[in-house]
């Protein structure tokens, strides 16, 4: 079963590359962007066709390795 | 006194802090990350570099390896634990250290000397300073920049537990001397035990006069000093 991890920064964490690439966008003339946060995706292929134990496992990765929960969310879906 | 140097795949400072181990004449072993027995040691030292290129989030994957499990016994133990720079990153993400520390606020990685305050001389790694000693160590990294979310901030302060905290030249603690925007200038912390210690800082890099300076002296004389004690 494939799944997608999507690894975010919490609300109240700055993001400083985050702002830079903002500022870059307006460089280039795209002036309507108000904000950017930069995240991460991972993209798993699981040996298993059990729905719930494939997200349960996945929940216990992200909060063991993918994801650092002092500042960061995740959030897992399933990718077929 | 006798101590223990993990070796990680991108591990740069190893050998560094071993010569400055060995100068205060404190035996050293080096371990490697996949071993699963750590030596009866007094205290274990996760170096400074780049442990597994710094993928994922840095020290991330190290503080996974198999011998941090030996590593997390032995600090249960009360006995020693000092990461320094990648090493300190490493104990954030293996739990021994509350927090994490991430880019530096300017996107730069920063390699310079720069002023640190001793704000908590009470601990086995500063014992021979005085309180609000001001030293000179040099820094070099992409992500010093220290995070605690408010409620753990509190307990970090209410505890004692921040050691470290930049500084300009006088001991002022502002944001002209934060170097790369980690909160209240934290450089480095223990844990409520004080017997973990991490610091971005390298102390190994300020062990003799000609390396330019002589000021983390101060840790491994601390550590002597505990050690008799």
């Amino acid at each position: 079963m494939r799944l997608r991890v999507y690894v975010t920064l919490k609300k109240d964490v700055l993001d400083p590359q985050g702002s830079a690439i903002k500022n870059s966008l307006h460089n280039i003339g795209f002036k309507s962007v108000r904000a950017v946060r930069q995240g991460k995706i991972f993209e798993l292929n699981i040996n298993e066709n059990d729905e719930n134990k494939c997200l349960t496992e996945t929940e216990e990765m992200c909060k063991k390795l993918l994801a650092n929960l002092t500042i960061e969310d995740f959030k897992i879906e399933i990718a077929e | 006194m006798k101590a223990a140097v993990i070796v990680f795949p991108g591990s740069n400072c190893d050998r560094d802090i071993k010569i400055a181990l060995n100068k205060f004449k404190i035996k050293t072993i080096m371990v490697w990350h996949n071993d699963t027995y750590l030596p009866k040691v007094d205290l274990v030292v996760l170096p400074g570099g780049f442990s597994y290129g710094d993928y994922l989030r840095c020290g991330s994957i190290a503080s996974k390896s198999k011998i941090m499990s030996e590593v997390i016994k032995h600090a249960e133990k009360k006995k020693l634990v000092l990461g320094i720079c990648n090493g300190f990153q490493i104990l954030v993400e293996s739990g021994l250290l509350p927090g994490i520390l991430m880019r530096n606020s300017n996107l730069k990685f920063i390699c310079k000397n720069v002023y640190v305050k001793v704000v908590n001389n009470k601990t086995p790694f500063t014992s021979i300073t005085k309180q609000n000693e001001i030293l000179k160590i040099p820094i070099a990294h992409n992500e010093g920049n220290y995070f605690i979310d408010k409620k753990n901030l509190k307990k970090l302060t209410t505890n004692k537990q921040i050691i470290l905290q930049y500084c300009n030249q006088r001991g002022l603690i502002n944001k002209e001397s934060n170097p790369n925007g980690s909160l209240m200038n934290i450089a480095g912390i223990a844990n409520p035990t004080f017997n973990i210690f991490g610091l971005m800082p390298h102390p190994e890099r300020a062990s003799d006069a000609l390396l330019g300076g002589d000021n983390g002296k101060f840790i491994f004389n601390s550590l002597l000093n505990h050690a008799r004690n």
